[in-house]
């Protein structure tokens, strides 16, 4: 117990004294997850919608898929993206091996899945409630997608956060595909890792707290965004 | 007097809607420029007719010949309306039936005027009352310039105010020429508004009266059980 | 406000993302000074070597060494795909395998540290003194718990040897006592600090190690301890974007005077860890 209480206090000196490097790991880890929360966002959403309003042969099958893939093995993914990226490996001559553009792909792989069977659920809710009026007034299941998609658009802000919280916590495929390379690609959460393989675990729980308050101050943030939309816009 | 041939000719329509029969062999044929208010009693097939018409529901046996295709609308008992300001809401319909980008702004702002919502354009829809949400699905229905306006109970869910107001609007629609389908549970609404009533029972149109006629003497057996309230539930 | 807007704003949405992605590819493969991947192995990284000697060269060379820090099996495969441009471990047997096979142009040696058992100070095994082969016999006779890294390492490998080397059959003295981590050197230490159990450890990893528990150690001095690294070029003509020029200047630098006189530099609590030992011409 004691020694977590100092690990929260050595947590604040950390975030107070501003140290560059951590301030740069931290940075990075920022970057890297919200590009990954982005992406996966730009695959899942559309993909989540398309299958909630869509009648074609399979869907349930495609239902169940998506929702297995919210237990995906993180490990695994880490794996088939260093497969595909490593020299030997399909996309090898594009060199991304070990740079933070692995990190993000890998990252994107897991938010994915996530962002569309959520969306998937609410984007099903949201079509039950609209699909008499939106096909009166001409609009194809197609064309519903994107309106869908913006009218949850509340419901939907909370599961991009979950795929950032996804992409912010991922520790095994980030080490994997990104070699955790000090300055290059060495993310809040490699470091952590690396610091409790030296023994030093005052310092990795340090770094946890400094990684928990980052992760809050994004939803905090997310959380004004929305509440400032609803009093404009309603 | 020789009329010409109907706007929408339906034979032999049967609908079937969880093991029952909703619509059993109906056949109808709809004029241009007329007003018919459909009667009958709960569970008479008046909501699935309507919304079978509209082409929300496909029947499993019969036939629906268009004269020539024509713009429709519906308007249902709860208006939906999206997560956006009541004026865009009504851009969204024009937008969706191919208007150009220049006209939407025009069309929707005079359409809300003759509803009497202008004032209250810029606020989100859904924090408007019942009434004024049932004047806005109007005006959304009412941009498209219909030729055929169907509407399902519209006024079933108001307060006699809003449900007075609502009737001025679907009056001054009629008046500029758009084909109205109504139905409703209100005889005194159906004597305002109608000039011609259909009669369903069991899934059948059993009479077609002029509104004057159907009211004073209705010609079936089972118009007249309904008008004293003695109809039994089908 | 225009119907458009909320597709608009989707759009943007998406513009932001795809502009997020590719300013992190361009970053990543363009306008970078140039780099060199190293597979290495997690002792000389969690003892702090690289960190105190690779400016060094950087400052010398203008190269950016990256080292991606893995077991010694590990880093070889690495080299093997042509993951790395140089690889930088110490299992000389695997090595020599290494340039045998073609995936590796000379193998050059570079510096040795030692090994050290380490155990519970109390040493209920009684395995404490200067003879690792006697050490471990007392050690597998008493079942005391024994953490093994198990992950193909040079550490590991070397652990193998030992064994064998005293007439132990692992195979079929094995029991509950000897614990597979399948891990590094560090994450080996931690699982043997907390369930007090005897371990191999490379000396430098040991000292820059903080949870220690009750962890001390029991074996040292061995002349059978010593433990040798080597560096290897990938080969070129097996990865032909291998960055050989760059690799071959860190290679240089690394058996030069300057380099080893950087690693025989570098201390824990006054103790050198590393002794250069290169061979001059190779």
């Amino acid at each position: 117990m004691f020694e977590i209480f100092a690990s929260l206090q050595a947590a604040w000196a950390l975030v107070n004294g501003a140290d560059p490097a951590l301030a740069r790991i931290v940075a990075l880890s920022l970057e890297l997850s919200l590009a990954a929360a982005l992406l996966g966002a730009a695959i899942g959403l559309p993909l989540g919608a398309l299958v909630a309003v869509g009648r074609f042969p399979g869907r349930r099958a495609v239902i169940v898929a998506l929702n297995a893939l919210l237990g995906l093995p993180s490990v695994v993914v880490g794996l088939l993206v260093y497969l595909m990226l490593s020299r030997a490996g399909p996309l090898g001559s594009w060199g991304l091996l070990f740079t933070p553009t692995a990190i993000v792909m890998a990252q994107s792989l897991l938010v994915a899945p996530i962002v569309a069977a959520l969306a998937r659920q609410t984007c099903e809710d949201a079509w039950r409630d609209y699909e008499e009026q939106l096909t009166s007034l001409g609009v194809s299941r197609a064309r519903a997608v994107p309106t869908l998609l913006w009218d949850a658009r509340y419901s939907l802000l909370t599961t991009v956060l979950a795929g950032f919280g996804r992409a912010a916590s991922e520790v095994g495929a980030v080490m994997i595909v990104g070699g955790n390379i000090d300055g290059v690609t060495r993310v809040m959460t490699t470091a952590i890792a690396l610091e409790t393989s030296k023994g030093d675990l005052p310092l990795a729980l340090a770094l946890g707290f400094v990684l928990i308050l980052v992760v809050l101050v994004v939803n905090a943030a997310a959380y004004g965004l929305r509440e400032w939309s609803v009093r404009r816009h309603g | 007097m020789v009329e010409s041939p109907p706007l929408l000719a339906a034979r032999d329509l049967t609908v079937v809607l969880g093991g029952v029969k909703a619509l059993d062999g109906l056949s109808l044929d709809l004029m241009a420029g007329r007003r018919t208010v459909i009667l009958g009693a709960n569970g008479a097939g008046k909501s699935v007719l309507l919304r079978t018409l509209h082409g929300l529901i496909a029947p499993s046996a019969g036939t629906l010949s268009w004269a020539r295709p024509h713009r429709q609308a519906m308007v249902f008992q709860r208006p939906v309306m999206l997560r956006r300001s009541a004026i865009d809401n009504v851009t969204y319909a024009l937008s969706v039936n191919g208007i150009p980008a220049k006209e939407r702004a025009a069309r929707a702002a005079s359409a809300l005027e003759r509803v009497g919502l202008a004032p209250i354009a810029e606020r989100p829809a859904r924090a408007l009352s019942g009434g004024e949400q049932q004047r806005l699905a109007l005006a959304r229905a009412w941009a498209l310039k219909p030729e055929i306006l169907f509407l399902d109970e519209p006024t079933a869910s108001l307060d006699p105010g809003a449900s007075a107001e609502v009737e001025r609007v679907i009056s001054a629609i009629a008046d500029e020429g758009t084909r109205i389908v109504m139905t409703t549970h209100h005889l005194g609404q159906a004597r305002r508004l109608a000039d011609e009533i259909v009669f369903l029972h069991a899934g059948r149109t059993v009479e077609r009266t002029p509104v004057a006629d159907f009211f004073r003497q209705p010609a079936s057996k089972e118009a007249s059980l309904f008008l004293k309230g003695e109809l039994p539930w089908t | 406000m225009d119907v458009t807007l909320p597709r608009r704003r989707l759009c943007f949405g998406l513009a932001a993302a795809l502009v997020a992605a590719s300013s992190l590819i361009t970053t990543s493969t363009l306008a970078q000074p140039t780099f060199i991947t190293i597979a290495s192995t997690t002792s000389t990284e969690q003892s702090g070597l690289f960190k105190e000697m690779l400016p060094a060269f950087t400052k010398a060379t203008g190269i950016e060494p990256r080292v991606v820090a893995l077991g010694t099996g590990q880093a070889l495969d690495m080299g093997r795909r042509g993951d790395a441009d140089v690889v930088f471990v110490h299992d000389q047997v695997a090595e020599e395998k290494f340039v045998a096979d073609g995936f590796g142009v000379q193998r050059l040696e570079v510096m040795y540290n030692d090994f050290v058992i380490v155990g519970p100070r109390v040493d209920p095994a009684k395995a404490r003194g200067k003879d690792v082969l006697e050490g471990l016999r007392r050690i597998a006779a008493a079942r005391a718990p024994f953490a093994s890294r198990a992950d193909k390492s040079g550490t590991h490998a070397a652990e193998l040897r030992y064994w064998q080397a005293a007439g132990i059959d692992l195979g079929k003295e094995k029991g509950p006592w000897y614990r597979e981590t399948g891990s590094g050197m560090g994450p080996t230490l931690n699982t043997a600090s907390g369930l007090n159990a005897y371990a191999l450890a490379d000396r430098g990893t040991w000292l820059a190690f903080k949870n220690r528990g009750d962890l001390d150690i029991v074996v040292e001095g061995d002349q059978r301890l010593f433990n040798q690294y080597g560096v290897m070029l990938v080969n070129p003509a097996k990865h032909p974007h291998v960055k050989k020029d760059a690799g071959q200047k860190f290679i240089d630098w690394v058996v030069s005077p300057a380099g080893q006189a950087a690693i025989a530099a570098y201390r824990i609590d006054g103790q050198q860890l590393f002794f250069p030992n290169a061979k001059p011409g190779g």
